[in-house]
């Protein structure tokens, strides 16, 4: 059996063991050695992108044991494409994050960096885990250290930042729990034994009013972690509050958790209630309500961190137009999407990080004319900033793009709303660029700011790269996508797209 | 041996001889052996010693059990059943009294009260627990009750010169008495229906009766308010608060896992035993009393300053997820109920060992403040305290989840919905309070450093509840499966 995936998965957690076994006092080797587990978990996972093998049906790396035999849980792990984007996103963002603390944080660093390496473990979990069970506890374990590390080494409403993000999140997380309750249940009485595995959930068959109750126990759990439009009022506390690592973390991988959730959980696992008609209206008109209401909210923030905050709201909004769009445009441009946000509002988030660094304040107004002072800063800011507002030949416009043409197909006024909130995107983006950024230094504490140093543009290098590799040459991306949205869609709504050849039925995929 | 007291009678009474007999030798000898106070702390050897006897005779019952391979041993003529739900409250509650015993020494001497009285009550209460688990009969299970009841009587009042204490005792015993009542008088109806005072003869006699009859209704109603009064929950649960908080903390910490658990084991003996029949008249009572009391308890800890009376709010509503375990009635719902006590005696015990640590003489050591910043000063207690609370939250990988896991399973498979929708919002309200604990160790600055101090006894209960409350949630195997084994039917 193939062990890569728990030597992904596995490889903070134990670096975490070896950190807390450093003494405190020692602050240097403790920094050295988060930023090399970093490293190394970022390194251990490149394999996966090289041998993943995009033409292969189902899931790859595939490990299964024996977990608790009476519940019928399992270590069940597996890799698909879908999966395989948000895994490398999380390893590598989350190697970024603990070499951007070096300088930001210096208390209580073992218990920091402890903290960070937790979380990695808990997200990398989330993603690779093929087992409702397992996905259940990794999605719990993220909760804990988020919680501390907004509460411990946030800003100065940490406290209440912390217990909301906590309270609401497990508020959704245990609506969950029922309805992962109500299928593995069901499972049972249908095939008369016990199993929590993805890809046998898939074979029972619910009737289609328990599905749709149980798709919505299941929707608050995921929309309040992507957020939504109405379960969006943890977002700007959190981010705001947290720590800048902390707050790269939640916007580039934890809000991912709940789309990846719609994906892998509700649609395959409901396809029925997913292709309701009301279910779908319902869930668009809260995307496109999410995208307006985020942008609108961004274009009036005074503070730098909450207008980031507040645009990925809007951008999340279209991760979810993408998924209930239900088609294969929609969906593969959903996943890419995600990956886009991660990489684009990461680096606005370390943007925001290095100045607070230099300056201790987030409020627009203290700003203006940094360009002359930091041209470097302001270079990586800009691109930040295009990528993010969907410029062509930048990665956010090839998610945006192929969600709106996936939305389009379905009805031309979603594409019509979810365009202006592209406009709307564009404005407060420039908007804050030219206010912090453009004309003459007016505030003389700015002066004497220091520019981007080698760390810190070695935190930016890799996902500018990034970005310039999906928006130059996006295909190997939609590549690895095909296998899986075309199965999730055919599942959705049988025979209506073409299967593309090479491409089989999720139930033929897993036998 | 005569007719009377066979050698198999025998086997089934030695825990509950010698947990007697060590009791009394303590009563008896304790002034004699050990006069000075600073001694006095060599009575827990006493009790560990009491403890592995008492182990090694439960040990012997399981043997013969599997020997023969016996579902239950029978004694005193259908008085008593020894059977795997015996054996398991029994090694819980043994758990529970020997940690207790460990925890108890430096706080009694702190306060100036080290008397062996104290160690002779806990034997005694652990005494009157083991026939709450193992009767089968009505007249030894109100005896073992109110042996327990007693013993925890004094020891609630045990700071002679502490007038919290004091009135804590006074309440609980007035109270305790009160619910007594109620159960003696559902036990004399039943007795009077069914003429007989064991419970396969009331069971019997139960399923020929209507159930309209208003004398019925009358013997389980009264049955029913005492039950769920020893087991606090609402709209009993008004003398949990008081009690706990004015009681010695290991004392509360005693309580509130091993007489909770006791008062859980008389629950399911009574309810799927002889009233397993009625369950269509108790189970809406019960379902909404849990309810009731899951609501309560959550709401009543959200504003309480003070840990030790939060941890009680928080045990009325941990009460309410046990019984709607036994409201789901099915298999996984009894099973649950049975590891959710077993879970709940490491998390719960653990949670107060942090408070013991934290008592000095004259100063209490139970606000949230006293907390503050704890992190700083003992990083391991904290940690601790942290899994401890999680775990009561039910967050997983701590045992706390699986104990919730089957109980939401449970309401799910025999079609409760909306109990088990109820039951999983409330924990999100139980984190908001579990949490402000934990934020008050990890983030908050204290006035005055906390000075915690972690003996040899209370390092020993640290661990053991630490690796129970980690390891059964990961390692969850063998526990579901001994729980399995409890099962009455």
């Amino acid at each position: 059996m193939d062990s890569l995936l728990s030597l992904v998965l596995l490889t903070p957690l134990m670096g975490m063991l070896v950190l807390l076994c450093l003494p405190s006092a020692n602050q240097q080797a403790i920094r050295l050695a988060a930023n090399i587990v970093g490293l190394v978990g970022f390194l251990v996972s490149l394999p996966l992108a090289f041998r993943f093998d995009a033409n292969a049906a189902g899931y790859q790396f595939v490990e299964n044991i024996d977990w608790i035999p009476f519940l019928g849980a399992r270590y069940h792990l597996g890799l698909d494409g879908i999966s395989l984007l948000l895994v490398m996103l999380t390893t590598l963002t989350g190697f970024l994050a603990i070499l951007s603390s070096w300088n930001a944080v210096t208390d209580r660093i073992k218990s920091y960096y402890a903290m960070l390496l937790l979380l990695q473990t808990g997200m990398i979990g989330v993603f690779l885990s093929l087992d409702f069970f397992l996905f259940y506890v990794f999605w719990e374990i993220v909760l804990v250290p988020m919680y501390f590390l907004i509460g411990v080494w946030g800003g100065p409403r940490k406290l209440y930042a912390a217990i909301k993000f906590f309270l609401y999140t497990l508020t959704g997380s245990v609506l969950m729990l029922i309805a992962m309750l109500v299928l593995y249940f069901q499972y049972h009485q249908e095939f008369g034994v016990y199993s929590f595995g993805i890809q046998e959930l898939l074979r029972i068959s619910l009737p289609a009013a328990t599905q749709q109750w149980v798709f919505w126990l299941l929707f608050v759990g995921f929309a309040i972690k992507v957020p939504m439009f109405p379960f969006h009022t943890w977002l700007p506390d959190a981010h705001t509050e947290a720590p800048t690592a902390g707050s790269v973390i939640l916007a580039a991988v934890l809000l991912k958790m709940g789309a990846y959730g719609f994906i892998r959980f509700s649609l395959p696992l409901l396809p029925d209630a997913a292709n309701t008609a009301l279910i779908v209206q319902v869930v668009v008109t809260l995307s496109l309500v999410g995208i307006l209401y985020g942008a609108l909210v961004s274009l009036v923030q005074k503070d730098w961190k909450k207008l980031v905050a507040y645009s990925s709201v809007s951008h999340l909004g279209f991760c979810t137009l993408g998924i209930f769009s239900l088609n294969p445009n929609g969906l593969a441009g959903s996943i890419i999407q995600q990956v886009n946000h991660g990489i684009s509002t990461g680096m606005l988030f370390l943007i925001v990080g290095v100045i607070y660094e230099r300056r201790h304040t987030r409020d627009i107004a203290e700003y203006g004319g940094l360009a002359h002072v930091m041209p470097r800063f302001a270079t990586v800011f800009a691109f930040a900033m295009l990528s993010s507002a969907g410029l062509p030949m930048l990665n956010g416009f090839v998610g945006e793009f192929t969600i709106l043409q996936g939305a389009f197909e379905r009805n031309p006024l979603w594409a019509a709303l979810g365009v202006i909130g592209i406009v709307l995107g564009a404005a407060y983006l420039l908007w804050l660029f030219q206010r912090t950024m453009l004309g003459q230094v007016t505030n003389r504490k700015n002066l004497g700011l220091a520019d981007l140093s080698l760390r810190e543009m070695a935190i930016f290098a890799p996902l500018i790269v990034w970005a310039l590799w999906i928006g130059i040459y996006p295909k190997p991306y939609f590549d690895v996508l095909k296998q899986p949205v075309s199965q999730i869609v055919e599942r959705v709504r049988p025979g209506v797209y073409p299967v593309p050849s090479g491409v089989r039925s999720v139930e033929a995929a897993t036998r | 041996m005569s007719e009377f007291y066979t050698a198999l009678d025998h086997l089934a009474l030695l825990p509950a001889i010698l947990l007697g007999l060590f009791g009394c030798a303590i009563f008896l000898f304790d002034f004699w052996l050990f006069p000075k106070a600073s001694d006095k702390g060599k009575l827990t050897w006493f009790v560990i010693a009491a403890e592995g006897f008492t182990a090694v005779a439960l040990w012997r019952q399981f043997a013969y059990l599997q020997e023969n391979g016996l579902p239950a041993l029978v004694a005193f003529r259908g008085m008593l059943s020894i059977d795997g739900f015996t054996l398991f409250f029994n090694a819980m509650f043994l758990v529970a009294a020997l940690l207790t015993a460990l925890i108890s020494y430096r706080y009694l001497e702190q306060e100036g009260e080290h008397q062996g009285e104290y160690y002779a009550l806990i034997l005694l209460a652990q005494c009157g627990m083991f026939f709450m688990a193992a009767s089968t009969e009505l007249v030894s299970l109100f005896v073992g009750l109110e042996l327990m009841a007693l013993s925890f009587y004094v020891l609630v009042g045990f700071l002679g010169r502490d007038r919290r204490s004091n009135e804590a005792a006074m309440k609980y015993f007035i109270l305790g008495s009160f619910s007594s009542a109620f159960l003696a008088y559902g036990f004399s109806l039943l007795y009077g229906l069914s003429g007989s005072t064991r419970m396969a003869d009331i069971g019997a006699l139960l399923e020929t009766r209507p159930l309209t009859d208003p004398l019925l209704l009358l013997a389980v109603g009264s049955t029913v308010v005492g039950v769920l009064f020893k087991l606090g929950v609402a709209p009993f649960h008004m003398w949990v608060p008081d009690i706990y908080e004015g009681a010695p903390t290991p004392v509360t910490a005693y309580l509130s896992v091993a007489s909770k658990a006791a008062a859980v084991a008389m629950l399911l003996r009574l309810f799927e035993g002889p009233l397993a029949g009625s369950r269509e008249m108790w189970e809406p009572l019960l379902a909404t009393a849990a309810v009731l009391t899951i609501t309560v308890g959550n709401l009543g800890a959200l504003s309480q300053s003070s840990v030790k009376r939060m941890l009680a709010y928080s045990a009325v509503a941990h009460a309410g997820y046990m019984l709607l375990g036994l409201v789901a009635g099915n298999e996984t719902g009894i099973k649950g109920v049975v590891l959710y006590a077993f879970i709940y005696t490491f998390m719960n015990l653990g949670a107060f060992l942090v408070l013991i640590g934290l008592h000095r003489k004259g100063i209490r050591g139970e606000n949230l403040d006293d907390l503050a910043g704890l992190m700083r000063h003992n990083g391991f207690a904290s940690i601790a305290m942290l899994v401890f609370l999680v775990s009561l939250a039910g967050i997983p990988p701590t045992a706390g989840f699986l104990a919730k896991y089957y109980i939401f399973l449970a309401l799910l498979e025999s079609g409760h919905y909306y109990l088990a929708v109820i039951g999983v919002l409330y924990v999100a309200v139980a984190i908001y309070y579990y949490f402000r604990v934990i934020r008050s160790m990890f983030f908050e600055e204290p006035a005055v450093a906390p000075r915690f101090r972690m003996g040899r006894g209370l390092g020993f209960a640290f661990a053991t509840a630490v690796a129970a409350t980690i390891g059964i949630g990961i390692f969850a195997e063998p526990f579901v499966r001994i729980a399995g084994m409890t099962l009455l039917r």
